[in-house]
């Protein structure tokens, strides 16, 4: 490789790696590694790689194959093999497929890199485009738009404008997917894109429809106008999208109808509020009839049909799509529905660790904003001892939210569990959630403090800890009916150590030490003795203990007071020297600022606002549920916020289409598949809509047909009972991954006796009796397997 | 769109990656194994990791890590559903997902997340399609291809099932025995406080499918009592308006092993639990602890409880254990403080309480150290065969759309999947 390629290279990739200071630093480095490295390693590595250049070269397949697959191995390992570049693109011509397809691989990771060579390749692509087979088609205008050169962006922009006209609705699926593509590479092609997606979201094929509205979110996500005609369209199709594409539907739709149609949920605040917008609902009453009573509010019926046909998904499989119907239901649909969403998130806890960390920080903030449609669920949320530490912590946070006074007895006593977990840590965290119980609970506050305080008798440092750190922030809210909690605490003072929670006694003594004005000194005595061990956090405790002292009762603390400030005026941090300056200036030089000096015990004994207990989760609910940012807690990079509904919905008109599709399900209409598709898989689009009625009456004409089917099993029926027999041999070979095939209890299955009572006449009646002994048998063999 | 994918083994290796966009280097992991060093579990992990230009998420599962990092904002449950799917293909094709049988396979491995995602935007995740274009590795094939010279292991055709309406399935099937048997699986998940007293249950049920049929076989299954079934998620190929209607399951199953339905039923239904353990644990001073656990069968329907064990961490102060049990094997790790009592069969009929397994023995605690605050979790697990414990049973299952007659079995298991069934003590 010359010089200049490997200068043209770095510029290269830099250019790429824009936006990535760390991943560009990186490269980098690799680049400038490289030299040095060549110098030692290169004779081996270029006799490494020069057998693979040979094998390349060669005329046999198998050897060139084996090299392709060589050469991807090195890449799997992120080695770098871009020195072999002439030699693996000329063999992107073989009739292999799969040297063809490792030859693509490598394309896709190091054409970038050297654009010149690259462009070699183009007019096999451009042959590939027109290839019969599309398969060939779609995978040539898949490689030549993702290899990234910015020389072929007109070529790129031709071959997709080609593609989307193709027949094969997988090729024009693999337009949609390149459009993005393109548009990252030159954003100047914009309006050309959008000709492109406008026809591609018009498409008539369900596959693609996904990789189009995709698309649209990457380019212009903010032409909402281009979906107007195709929303009803879309909504009625969702089900049958692949599930990558409903999630991006789903994101699209959920956008459309905050900027389409009115808040649900909005008439009841103009209930109380009227005056919010009059001369609104003057413009509203001559434009738009449907809400013309603003008090009866009438759901716009697209808006209505959005929240029916996502309805169903909430069943899928993929916890993405469930959870983004929860989100759509979230932000879209009147409060009163949301409840619907509830068991299905319930079922994603079931699902792997990492979903049920994303679902359970969700179902967090949902359920802070409609606390009822979880409350059934309470136990759900109940913690395994092996559950990982985020899953305890959101189950733990969405307890004490779902907490009330009807279901706090149980809440508490779960808790009290988990306080004695040996995970020290979730141990910790229950005792701050039972002290959120306490400050949003009136009626248990007594019993939570109480509970708090029998925690202290604990001989685990940590438990005792946490509990007094809890019940300082509990007694703060309400201190004037506790004093013998006070007290309780303060005699424990000794016995704890770790220094967060003698802070907190030290400092609950300073502040109520009217209360306990017999202890409190001799606290002070205490603390004074074993001062310059401390911890810097009861350092500072133990002053502002003395200062308040002095305040109250300056004779008997005199000259405890002078001694732990002289102790303080030479400790090694400097926050507590500072400290003892102030507060010697404020209490003992008077004369230096007496203004201060006169309210110093009102500076000290100044009453301090109750701390509020909260979690941290709740400053994530700025950003949309479910997203990146919103599980990160900061905006992620092209994030958007999800718009405020508009004060007045826009004109359904525009959503009407002049032919309305006939909309069938797939789930209704592939009852006979092999109509479906014909055998070349081109399907002419144009006729969809006849060929969808015609598999309509094919499923008719099949349950109509049915009796004929059930005599013709009836008699294969006999045959068959004499082949399973034989068969069960086979059986037992063919599923290896069963453990036994007796375990199986046999479907339909009929008793050779049983068979031969039945008497051969009409069907109709045969057929009863039937399904009278098949209810019958399946009941005998409940009773049997009962017996056993 | 996801960027890039790299794939760590446990010893934080980096022993694969694949770029779906500009490369971006290794050391972008660095940020991960930051986060990973802070955690003593590899599963407090946080599945999605910050970093100043690239956000990481990951998955952790068969001890291996699959990091996907993203540049720009997309779903996190996206990217770990996707992460999840990929690891279930690689299960599929390699028959398990392993550092060694990714790294025997890299080949085909490339070839699967390259079919998978084009330039970060999922292309085909069924693994039907998947195996069309790409063919999973088996022996056969390795003789044939050392023989015929041919190796390929690609397809040139398109796979007809990605055009059609059924995705999920493969056109001519053939088979010579046509199969169809259906797993009834449930798992219990509860929790069992010390006075006996069932605190929560709940039973997550699936109905796993092994299809081996010819041609388009369209089943229907329907259920003696469906309407049990209150909270289920489908796979693709089931028609929801059918079940919404008719409360029965009509579809084109895909071919092979597959996951029909998986449902949930809440804490809301009570449920007879099948087993009780009494247990009596105390910590003392010194060798003088105790230690007793019986356990017996309760309400299994006539059933034999199988694969019972008994799990249990110990706080760390435990030294020792000397338990000596009447039936089955108890170990005790330790440096895990993690006793296993393996039981085996409880037969439902020895109700003779003299002949119910039970375990009894000593706990030698480290001197000095504080006594443990509380006893440990025992955590249970038992297999209950025949049955679904939930009462869920198959009534039948017919097929339309194919001529022959194929064999249908359905099996029903009850079970409890590792530490989802506690017992406080």
């Amino acid at each position: 490789m010359s010089v200049n390629d490997r200068s043209l290279t770095t510029s290269a990739s830099m250019n790429m790696q824009g936006f990535g200071n760390s991943s560009a630093g990186s490269n980098q480095s690799d680049e400038q590694v490289e030299p040095a490295s060549t110098l030692s390693i290169f004779s081996l590595d270029m006799k490494k790689h020069e057998d693979i250049k040979q094998m390349l070269d060669s005329n046999k397949e198998n050897l060139k194959l084996d090299a392709m697959r060589r050469v991807i191995g090195m890449i799997a390992k992120g080695k770098d093999a871009g020195d072999l570049f002439p030699a693996v693109v000329k063999n992107i011509v073989s009739k292999n497929m799969e040297i063809k397809k490792l030859v693509y691989v490598y394309l896709m990771r190091y054409a970038e890199e050297q654009q010149d060579l690259a462009l070699l390749s183009i007019a096999t692509f451009q042959r590939g485009l027109k290839d019969p087979n599309q398969l060939i088609r779609a995978s040539a205008l898949r490689v030549l738009s993702s290899i990234r050169v910015p020389t072929i962006v007109s070529i790129m922009m031709l071959a997709i404008r080609e593609s989307a006209n193709d027949m094969s609705p997988y090729v024009r699926k693999t337009a949609a997917n390149a459009i993005a593509k393109l548009y990252a590479l030159d954003p100047e092609l914009k309006d050309e894109l959008i000709v492109i997606i406008t026809k591609l979201l018009a498409d008539k094929t369900i596959l693609v429809n996904g990789s189009a509205v995709q698309a649209f979110e990457h380019v212009c996500p903010d032409r909402i106008d281009l979906i107007h005609k195709n929303y009803r369209r879309l909504c009625n199709l969702l089900v049958d999208i692949d599930e990558w594409g409903q999630l991006t539907v789903l994101h699209m739709l959920t956008r459309y109808a905050r900027t389409q149609f009115v808040d649900p949920n909005k008439t009841y605040e103009d209930d109380k509020k009227s005056f919010y917008d009059d001369n609104e609902t003057e413009k509203n009453a001559n434009d738009d009839e449907e809400s013309l009573d603003k008090k009866t509010y009438i759901m716009d019926s697209d808006h209505r049909l959005l929240l029916r046909c996502t309805k169903p998904l909430l069943q899928s499989r993929n916890s993405a799509v469930v959870m983004t119907v929860a989100q759509l239901y979230y932000y879209v649909a009147p409060r009163s529905e949301i409840h619907i969403v509830a068991k299905s998130l319930i079922r994603l806890l079931r699902s792997h660790r990492e979903i049920q960390t994303i679902v359970l920080k969700s179902i967090t903030s949902m359920a802070d904003k409609h606390k009822e449609i979880f409350g059934p669920f309470l136990k759900s949320f109940y913690v395994h001892s092996n559950d990982s530490s985020h899953v305890k912590y959101y189950k733990l946070e969405i307890l004490t939210i779902l907490a009330n006074a009807s279901n706090i007895s149980t809440i508490l006593r779960e808790f009290h569990t988990y306080v004695l977990s040996p995970d020290k840590e979730f141990g910790a965290q229950a005792i701050h959630a039972i002290g959120r119980c306490a400050s949003t609970i009136p009626e248990v506050t007594e019993a939570c403090l109480n509970g708090l305080v029998g925690l202290m008798s604990k001989k685990d440092e940590t438990i005792v800890a946490e509990s007094v750190v809890v019940i300082k922030k509990l007694l703060q809210i309400n201190p004037s009916q506790y004093g013998d909690i006070i007290k309780h605490i303060v005699r424990k003072v000794d016995k704890v150590t770790v220094p967060t929670a003698r802070a907190s006694i030290l400092w609950l003594i300073g502040e109520y030490s009217d209360r306990i004005s017999k202890f409190a000194p001799d606290v002070l005595r205490k603390m004074a003795k074993i001062f310059p061990d401390e911890e810097t956090i009861v350092k500072n405790q133990i002053l502002n203990l003395a200062a308040k002292l002095y305040v109250m009762n300056s004779k008997q603390t005199n000259l405890l007071v002078q001694y732990v400030f002289n102790l303080a005026k030479y400790d090694t941090n400097y926050d507590i020297r500072d400290k003892t300056r102030l507060l010697r200036a404020l209490l003992f030089q008077a004369d230096k600022c007496p203004a201060l000096s006169k309210n110093a015990k009102k500076i000290l004994l100044a009453p301090k606002p109750a701390p509020l207990l909260e979690s941290i989760i709740r400053h994530h609910d700025q950003y949309t549920l479910g997203t990146l940012s919103y599980v990160i807690g900061q905006a992620a990079t092209g994030y958007k916020d999800l718009p405020d509904f508009p004060p007045e919905p826009s004109d359904s008109s525009v959503r009407n289409v002049e032919i309305i599709p006939v909309s069938t399900s797939q789930h209704d209409s592939s009852r006979n598949p092999k109509k479906g598709t014909t055998p070349g898989g081109k399907k002419n689009t144009g006729i969809d809509e006849n060929f969808f009625s015609d598999e309509e009456e094919d499923a008719e004409d099949a349950s109509t047909e049915g009796p004929d089917d059930e005599e013709e099993e009836n008699e294969e029926d006999e045959e068959e009972e004499e082949e399973e027999e034989s068969d069960e041999d086979d059986e037992e070979q063919s599923i290896e991954n069963k453990n036994k095939t007796n375990e199986y209890e046999q479907l339909d299955a009929r008793s050779p006796t049983i068979v031969e009572n039945q008497p051969q006449n009409s069907e109709s009646s045969e057929e009863e009796e039937e399904s009278e002994e098949d209810e019958s048998e399946s009941e005998e063999s409940t009773d049997e397997d009962e017996q056993v | 769109m996801i960027h890039s994918l790299f794939i760590i083994n446990g010893a934080s290796d980096v022993f694969m990656e694949k770029h779906w966009k500009t490369v971006i280097g290794k050391s972008i992991c660095d940020y991960f194994f930051e986060a990973q060093s802070k955690c003593a579990n590899p599963e407090d992990v946080p599945p999605v990791i910050a970093t100043p230009h690239h956000y990481l998420i990951n998955i952790y599962r068969n001890s291996l890590y699959f990091v996907a990092v993203l540049t720009h904002e997309l779903p996190p449950l996206f990217v770990l559903e996707f992460l999840h799917r990929i690891m279930d293909v690689f299960e599929d094709y390699f028959s398990e997902c392993t550092e060694t049988s990714l790294k025997d396979n890299y080949v085909i491995v490339y070839e699967l997340l390259d079919e998978m995602l084009d330039s970060g935007l999922p292309l085909a995740t069924e693994t039907n399609i998947l195996k069309e274009l790409i063919k999973p590795p088996n022996i056969f094939r390795k003789m044939a291809n050392i023989v015929t010279g041919d190796n390929t292991n690609i397809s040139n055709t398109l796979p007809t099932s990605q055009l059609s309406n059924i995705p999920w399935r493969r056109m001519g099937v053939r088979y010579t025995n046509n199969e169809a048997y259906f797993d009834l699986i449930e798992e219990i998940d509860a929790i069992i406080d010390r006075n006996g007293v069932t605190v929560m249950n709940e039973i997550q049920g699936y109905i796993d499918c092994c299809i081996k049929l010819s041609g388009m076989p369209d089943l229907t299954l329907s259920f003696v009592n469906p309407r049990l079934l209150d909270d289920v998620s489908f796979h693709p190929c089931v028609r929801l308006k059918k079940w919404e209607g008719e409360r029965v399951l009509s579809f084109i199953p895909p071919d092979g092993n597959f996951r029909l339905i998986s449902y949930h039923i809440g804490s809301q239904n009570a449920i007879s639990i099948p087993l009780y353990v009494k247990h009596n644990i105390q910590f003392r001073e010194g060798s003088s602890g105790r230690f007793e656990l019986t356990v017996g069968p309760k309400q299994t329907m006539g059933k034999t409880l199988e694969a019972v064990v008994i799990e249990c961490s110990m706080p760390k102060s435990v030294l020792n254990c000397t338990l000596t049990p009447t039936q089955g094997k108890c170990t005790f790790d330790p440096v895990k403080k993690h006793l296993v009592w393996d039981i085996g069969k409880i037969e439902s009929n020895t109700q003779a309480a003299a002949r119910l397994p039970s375990l009894r023995g000593n706990i030698v605690l480290t001197t000095g150290q504080p006594l443990p605050e509380s006893n440990p979790v025992l955590n249970v697990r038992f297999t209950l065969n025949q049955i679904a414990i939930s009462g869920i049973r198959v009534q039948r299952v017919d097929m339309h759309g194919e001529k022959y007659k194929p064999f249908k079995g359905v099996k029903y298991i009850t079970t409890v999947k590792n530490g989802r069934f506690q017992i406080r003590t």
